[in-house]
């Protein structure tokens, strides 16, 4: 009791004393009265200093015990019932209920106390115990979490195998307009930007290709770079990566969103399989139209590299030449057979991540992230698994 | 910071002669009423009348066909860009389904108007942001993200987020729908004590007759077959005296059995 005294009286005096007379009367802290304590709700309320005096408000109370009585207030010029004051309030109310003291309520002002009653009418909740984990909880949650999502992309990838069966089987069930749909964005309308992409890219490569070779006089020889590069690699890698951007990102978004407004659990109850109603004609466009796309793609990088070729004194019997003696159908079906297992891969990554995503607006946002992200990696890993493969079979 | 309105005139809100249009369809034409300072406005109506559209135009979401909406006299219509966000800044608005921005925290989406419009410091924000949950009965949820509260509960943090400016008038779309029973007869406490101890003129659509009836001070009631207002008055006195019977069929819940139940 009587060291609370003298703690009050120190803050009193450090308050007058950092705040000189300009802030107006200095608000009354908590005084003690009768058999308890009074805070007093004054003009002192009204000013800028209501900041520092919370806290010190605060201080005082949390060194109070509840042997000093309640806490009552009294309304004394305060004429400012904005929310700040009366979160304030809320605040102190809520600091002397920790603390044990009884808190008058019927003696806050009219204006304060109804909404001060509702806003303690619900308890707070009470947070949740975060236990720190240590290093080897995290990994293990970890790798747990990372064997659960592989789990379920083997899960993903039986289901939509099963699904493929019964399309064979004439089985699946699922909208022949969302495949005709789907197989117009897939193929034709990806068609302007892979001819940018395609032509850009046998362009730089003839371009680089012939500055180096001129040096040897073999300027001739870039149209062999840019048949087989292009043939084998970038045109099914292009169109994959493009595909990947463009379709798998709009798959993840369209799924996503759908699994938001709860249009994927409808489906589900109705006891139609989203994998055939929605992944199955996705991947089959996209399967049946990458291979297009790469042949499409393979041919606006020759005509890439044609336009370089021309100005580099090549004529264009000579590319042509040139070109169907390096290539042969081989290296073209090599870039169409990996074209194929891409277009599984991006419609597979998009719809995979669609269907997982969560269930707000910034979950789609990270749901088509995902699946470019997977797209993107899982075309290049593969693509490098093709070359070793390729390479010791010696194609 | 925004201090409340100091004017006493009595009239708020003035709607005259308004005419809602999407295109060429015409939705609502000749809407004339007026909200006084300090009442709970009901909007009412048979689903897809136009209720909602009508808060669009109040809350200048969406521009009229014709006519205008003065606040306080002024017109909110053609008020200059300025004027008009100036105005828009004493409202605070719930949206249906609470419209909560999904990425922010609860402390954060009921903060963000504070932050951007006020000038309290980070520890008076937290502070209010904490009173207006408590307030909506969401204490302690200041950390949560929408996504992982339900849905009563994003609503009632919708209107927390609507009351962070302390509005002059509060625009609530459907408070109570989708709410258990308790958590709407708390909303409606709320909303009358928001306006007994603020005056805050407060704008509710609904059709949730026991809060028509608990909360109305004035009300209202649209149309959809005529396409315009049928009656404006005190619900409870609607639903007694009102001379046309589809309102007090629709008041009464159809229980007069005396009209054919709307369409």
């Amino acid at each position: 009791m009587h060291s609370a005294g003298i703690l009050l009286f120190l803050d009193l005096m450090s308050f007058t004393s950092s705040r000189p007379a300009e802030a107006g009367p200095p608000m009354q802290l908590l005084s003690v009265s009768g058999g308890g304590r009074r805070l007093e709700l004054g003009s002192g309320w009204n000013g800028p200093g209501l900041a520092d005096n919370l806290e010190k408000i605060l201080a005082q109370i949390s060194s109070t015990g509840k042997e000093s009585g309640p806490l009552t207030f009294s309304e004394n010029g305060l004429d400012r019932h904005d929310a700040l004051v009366a979160s304030s309030i809320l605040e102190i109310i809520r600091a002397a209920q920790a603390q044990g003291l009884e808190v008058q309520f019927e003696t806050l002002p009219d204006s304060i106390r109804k909404l001060i009653g509702l806003a303690l009418a619900v308890p707070p909740r009470e947070p949740e115990s975060h236990q720190r984990d240590n290093l080897f909880t995290v990994i293990g949650k970890k790798s747990l979490r990372i064997l659960q999502g592989s789990r379920h992309f083997f899960e993903f990838a039986g289901e939509l195998t099963y699904s493929f069966g019964r399309l064979v089987r004439g089985k699946a069930r699922f909208r022949r307009e969302d495949f005709w749909l789907t197989l117009q964005s897939c193929g034709v309308g990806a068609l302007p930007i892979v001819a940018l992409i395609s032509i850009l890219v046998g362009v730089i490569l003839g371009f680089v290709g012939a500055v180096q070779l001129r040096k040897f006089g073999a300027t001739i020889y870039m149209i062999d770079l840019v048949g087989l590069a292009v043939a084998r690699e970038l045109g099914c890698i292009m169109a994959g990566i493009i595909m990947s951007g463009r379709t798998g990102a709009a798959f993840a978004a369209q799924i996503g969103s759908m699994n938001v407004n709860q249009e994927v659990d409808a489906l589900e109850t109705l006891g139609i399989s989203p994998m055939e109603f929605l992944v199955l004609p996705r991947a089959l466009s996209m399967i049946l139209m990458m291979p297009l796309l790469t042949l499409f793609a393979d041919a606006l990088g020759f005509f890439g590299g044609f336009i370089v070729a021309l100005p580099m004194g090549i004529s264009p019997g000579e590319f042509w030449y040139q070109l169907t003696e390096s290539l042969s159908l081989q290296h073209i079906s090599i870039g169409i057979l990996k074209s194929f297992f891409f277009g599984i891969i991006v419609a597979s990554a998009g719809c995979y991540y669609g269907l997982r995503s969560g269930r707000s607006s910034s979950a789609v946002g990270e749901a088509a992230t995902k699946a470019v992200v997977a797209g993107i990696t899982w075309i290049i890993v593969l693509d490098a698994a093709f070359a070793f493969v390729l390479e010791a079979m010696g194609w | 910071m925004i201090q409340q309105a100091t004017s006493m005139e009595n009239e708020h809100i003035e709607v005259r002669d308004l005419t809602m249009a999407y295109g060429d369809f015409v939705l609502m034409r000749d809407l004339n009423f007026t909200i006084r300072k300090g009442e709970v406005f009901i909007i009412m109506g048979g689903s897809g009348c136009g209720k909602s559209t009508l808060m669009r135009h109040l809350i200048g979401l969406k521009d009229p066909a014709a006519g205008d909406i003065y606040y306080n006299g002024e017109s909110f219509i053609s008020a200059s860009a300025d004027q008009r966000e100036l105005m828009l800044r004493r409202f605070g608005v719930m949206y249906q389904s609470g419209a909560l921005w999904s990425s922010l925290t609860l402390a954060e989406n009921v903060g963000l108007p504070l932050v951007q419009f006020s000038s309290f410091s980070k520890r008076q924000i937290r502070s209010i942001v904490s009173y207006k949950l408590s307030i909506v009965g969401l204490a302690g949820f200041e950390e949560f993200y929408p996504a992982e509260i339900s849905g009563g509960m994003a609503k009632r943090a919708g209107v927390a987020r609507a009351l962070a400016l302390d509005p002059e008038v509060l625009y609530l779309d459907e408070p109570s729908a989708g709410l258990d029973p308790l958590s709407a007869r708390r909303l409606d406490d709320t909303i009358l004590e928001l306006r007994n101890s603020l005056g805050m003129t407060i704008v509710v659509v609904t059709h949730e007759l026991e809060s028509i009836f608990q909360i109305g001070d004035n009300s209202v009631f649209l149309d959809v077959d005529t396409r315009t207002q049928a009656a404006t008055g005190n619900p409870r006195e609607l639903r007694d005296s009102c001379p046309d019977e589809k309102i007090r069929n629709f008041l009464s819940r159809g229980e007069l059995g005396a009209g054919k139940p709307p369409e």
